[in-house]
């Protein structure tokens, strides 16, 4: 059935209507507008007219004050330290430099402080003050004193400024604060903490001070001002208090952080120690550091260039980022891996030649030492660290296997520590190779990987979780820097828990086989030995070299004709004391040379200080990494 | 003289006297007050300068578009404006925590403020189109029309242009006879359906509706807006404090204060007086817009006069109740004040096209 069609004239009719219905909707609502505003401004205007005429009210925000950051110890890592700074107000001023130059007649400003000013001028589009000089001394406070009515527009204000006492030892670990930029505004927007950091003009970048930002950062308070029309506080009607950042503990100990900064000398690389029955870390180096306090104050384009592109590269955090082959420091978790999967017993040898080979192949590769190490077991393919044992290993293992275990004990993926930014590292598989390249695995690559070389990479932190791993008897800690969380104002403190990243099923008579070889590795004989002497307690450790450049067939590897950035870089992991280990330690030496040269014995200056308390002779600790003729 | 006037016949005759000369007044009102509430920034006056001219193009080029042509277009903008707004879903930048921008190469769109125009034209041609047939099934089609996008809107976040877009076509449903039946239906539905939609709000926009009922709960953030605006409006009084000496927008108290909350600069300086003033004049551009509405030979014509005007007084009414408290706060640019080149072009768009269906409405008749 067909509905009847619809009468135009009597449509319109009904529009006209509806139109008449809404007119007077806009009449109502329109007078709701007028009474609303009529109420505002009539019937309440008293009152606003005082909070805003008489004495205009604005609300200041209160900034809380951003948490220390301390050592295991309580040494102060991070603090906020009373310093004067001068401040303009840049709105309505047209000859700032005109200004800046009547003011240097009275305190002391440098073309760098300039130059910054007009970088903050740019960036805050002078809504608010810009300071010109910070880290006034007495002298000159005084003297701005005496001098403030020539200069309406400067203020001197004290504030708190972040500063960290152990300056370049700590500095990636630590971190830094630096001005809030657009994009760090960006992400608080996104994250709705805009109100939470009104007033602050610092956050947290990199390090502790980066990943903890929430913690350290407090809750903004407020206060309703009364100001008078030059915009000077006269009275405070009502004040929410700010909530102070919360103290940061680390597990860190200074003493052995100092220790093992001291100890790398001039040479670039990483140092990570842990506890390795909590995972904490008690000293985390990456070298060389740069000064955090650059940062703080606002870098300047030229210091900027000079850390960001020198070839040193200062900026980068090697122990989390830096992604080093292993080298020969995975041949205990191989013989471990061998020994899981039955695959060979600890008293099963093989000869070396010097070389392994496919059979039917005349492709070598070749041991470390020419002419090999003769008959090899276990305990002794560990002490030598021989290639040609860990060669034929990992082909009688196969690729399949070795990813399985190294991945579990933490290859090839991130430790989960409390910091930002850490690499993976990789550990391949045949699955990985197809993804990544599109190619088959190659037999050969398996031999390369039981030796720590070819595709596998690793950080510095990783292979100290791993060597941890090793010390616990296979049961392996996350590693974490932050042990307690402590509430600045009544002093209550939250222990941070640790975290066990994964249990391994190992027989405890295999694993002693690993660390009775590792503690030969320090003794007379073994890689290390020297390292070792004299130490009054145990250490079970292990060598490793990773090449940086490859040595190709029939060529020699040779140090001293090689540029000394194409070195090898020197690895050593190791755990003391090795029945009852307190400590476990990771060092990477880049263009080192050999582990047991050059990273070892900074591995064993921390242990001393650690278990001893001993600190290292002056004289002796740079010359004991000089290379040796 | 004759070509003289031939010319002006031809590019000036479209243009409404009334809407126009109004729409001039509100402009320079626009100016004065953005020159004070930028800080007598003289940049920001000339870039609005710009923004106008790009604006009465737009307005011109609307006017002398008969409105079959418009219907022709109504569709494709529309498809146009949604597959934009699938696009923004899938791709956009995401700015501030919302989706709301498309990169076309070098151009950067928000198809939302498209959608503000393309949806009512797309529901008034498709009741134009169906003409004497229209059945209760073609209500569903249109609301469909209008749900499509405002749905897209609302998950970019941005609930409040989502709302207003939902409202604007809600005008043409409304005005092309919406059966009273339903329409109450949909309000019950939709204040039975309030507690499901405060429970998909997001964390801030509840902050807003809670701040709205006592601002001073959070001075330092939701409420903060509201307060100092409330602050500057309340202080200005009867009389205002004259152009250029209101203090509490001045000492940048005030957020915002050159787009969505220039209003309580206006009514700091020029008081209730000017408020009422400025009320009177967009009343007056609103009730221009029902007349031809009302006198509008095709439901085309109707339709575009009549829901475009509310929607132009939707807005003012919005952003009105935001500044002085009534409303919470969305994110809405204050028609002929605010600063700004979108809401600008958008304003002039619909104004052209009221415009254009009075001036063809004797050649349609005939």
């Amino acid at each position: 059935m067909q509905a009847p069609l619809r009468n135009p004239r009597k449509d319109r009719w009904e529009f006209q209507k509806r139109l008449r219905i809404f007119w007077w909707l806009v009449i109502g609502m329109s007078a709701l507008l007028i009474v609303r505003l009529a109420w505002l401004q009539i019937v309440t205007y008293r009152y606003y007219h005082t909070l805003a005429e008489a004495n205009r009210i604005s609300i200041v925000p209160l900034v809380p004050n951003r948490g220390l950051i301390l050592d295991r110890h309580g040494k102060v890592l991070a603090e906020n330290n009373l310093t004067y700074t001068l401040e303009i107000n840049p709105a309505n001023h047209r000859h700032l430099d005109r200004l800046i130059d009547q003011l240097s007649e009275v305190v002391n400003i440098a073309p760098s402080d300039r130059k910054l000013f007009h970088k903050l001028l740019e960036e805050t589009h002078g809504l608010t003050p810009i300071p010109i000089r910070s880290h006034l001394d007495e002298v000159e406070v005084a003297r701005f004193s005496v001098n403030r009515y020539r200069f309406p527009q400067v203020e001197i204000h004290s504030r708190l400024i972040r500063n960290y006492p152990m300056g370049e030892a700590a500095s990636h670990l630590v971190g830094y604060i630096g001005r809030i930029t657009e994009t760090d505004q960006d992400k608080l927007d996104d994250e709705d903490l805009t109100d939470q950091y009104r007033g602050t003009n610092y956050i947290g970048k990199l390090g502790i001070e980066g990943h903890y930002e929430q913690e350290l950062h407090g809750r903004t308070g407020s206060e309703q001002v009364e100001v008078d029309a030059s915009g000077h506080g006269v009275r405070s009607l009502s004040r929410t208090p700010p909530v102070p950042g919360n103290d940061l503990v680390l597990s860190i100990d200074a003493g052995l952080q100092d220790v093992a900064v001291k100890a790398f000398g001039s040479h670039r690389g990483a140092l990570v120690a842990l506890d390795p029955a909590t995972g904490e870390v008690l000293a985390l180096v990456s070298m060389p550091g740069f000064t955090p306090g650059l940062f703080v104050d606002g870098i300047d384009q030229e210091q900027w260039d000079q850390l960001n592109n020198s070839p040193d590269k200062p900026l980068n955090d090697r122990a989390l980022r830096g992604q080093y082959p292993p080298g020969s420091t995975v041949k205990p978790f191989m013989a471990l891996a061998a020994l899981e999967k039955g695959v060979r017993r600890p008293e099963d040898t093989i000869v070396d030649p010097g070389y392994f080979s496919f059979p039917g192949s005349t492709h070598r590769y070749r041991d470390w030492k020419e002419g090999g190490h003769g008959i090899v077991d276990m305990h002794l393919s560990i002490v030598k660290s021989c290639d040609t044992y860990y060669y034929n290993l990992a082909n009688l293992l196969g690729i399949d296997a070795m990813h399985d275990f190294f991945t579990q004990i933490g290859f090839g993926k991130k430790t989960g520590i409390d910091l930002d930014g850490e690499a993976t590292g990789l550990y391949p598989s045949p699955e990985w190779k197809e993804k990544r390249f599109k190619q088959d695995w190659y037999a050969g690559e398996t031999v390369i990987c039981g030796i720590g070389q070819g595709y596998v990479l690793a950080t510095p932190l990783q292979l100290a979780q791993a060597v941890g791993m090793l010390a616990n008897r296979g049961i392996m800690m996350r590693p974490h820097l932050v042990m307690a969380i402590r509430d600045h104002a009544t002093g209550h403190t939250r222990q941070v828990t640790s975290e066990t990243v994964t249990t391994l099923a190992l027989k405890p008579s295999d694993m002693d086989v690993v660390r009775d070889a590792m503690v030969d590795v320090t003794r007379p004989g073994g890689t290390a030995a020297e390292a070792g002497a004299g130490a009054p307690y145990a250490i079970a450790g292990k060598t490793g070299t990773a090449q940086v450049v490859g040595v190709k067939q029939g060529e020699k590897y040779n140090a001293s004709q090689t540029a000394e950035r194409n070195r090898d870089h020197a690895v050593f992991v190791a755990f003391a004391p090795a029945d009852h280990p307190r400590i476990a330690v990771a060092v990477l030496v880049e263009n080192g040379g050999h582990g047991g040269e050059a990273a070892a014995p900074i591995a064993r200056q921390v242990m001393d200080y650690y278990l001893l308390g001993k600190l290292p002779a002056p004289p002796a600790a740079p010359g004991s990494l000089e290379k040796k003729p | 003289m004759t070509t003289f006037k031939a010319i002006r016949q031809r590019f000036l005759a479209p243009l409404d006297p009334m809407l126009f000369n109004i729409c001039l007044v509100l402009v320079a009102l626009g100016l004065i007050v953005l020159y004070s509430a930028s800080g007598s920034d003289m940049a920001k006056v000339v870039s609005q300068l710009r923004n106008l001219a790009l604006a009465f193009a737009a307005l011109w080029l609307m006017a002398v578009t008969p409105p079959h042509i418009l219907e022709k277009l109504a569709f494709p903008v529309y498809g146009a404006a949604l597959v934009a707004l699938v696009g923004v879903a899938l791709f956009g930048e995401v700015s501030h925590g919302a989706r709301r921008w498309l990169h076309l190469g070098p151009v950067r769109v928000q198809p939302s403020e498209v959608m503000k125009i393309a949806l009512p034209l797309a529901l008034a041609s498709y009741f134009e189109w169906r003409g004497k047939a229209i059945r209760w099934k073609d209500y569903l089609v249109a609301a469909l029309l209008l749900l499509m996008p405002a749905a897209l809107v609302v998950r970019q976040p941005d609930l409040g242009t989502a709302l207003l877009i939902a409202s604007s076509g809600f005008y043409v449903l409304y005005f092309a006879g919406l059966p009273w039946k339903i329409m109450t239906g949909g309000i019950l539905a939709g204040l039975a359906a309030l507690p499901a939609i405060w429970h998909m709000m997001h964390d801030y926009q509840k902050k807003r509706v809670l701040t709205l009922i006592d601002p001073s709960q959070d001075p330092l953030g939701a409420g903060y807006h509201t307060l100092q605006s409330m602050i500057a409006l309340g202080s200005g009084g009867v009389l205002g404090k004259g152009w250029l000496h209101g203090t509490q927008s001045h000492l940048d108290f005030l957020p915002e204060h050159s787009t969505d909350f220039i209003f309580a600069v206006f009514g700091e300086e020029f008081g209730l007086i000017g408020e009422t003033i400025f009320l009177s004049a967009m009343l007056i551009l609103v009730a221009r817009g029902f007349f031809i509405a009302h006198e509008g030979s095709t439901p085309f014509a109707r339709l575009m006069a009549g829901s475009l005007s509310m929607t132009l007084f939707t807005y003012t009414f919005v952003n009105m109740g935001m500044v002085s408290g009534i409303l919470p706060v969305v994110g809405v640019p204050l028609p002929f004040l605010s600063y700004g080149g979108t809401s600008l072009v958008t304003v002039f768009i619909s104004i052209g096209i009221t415009m254009s269906v009075h001036h063809h409405r004797k050649l349609v008749k005939q």
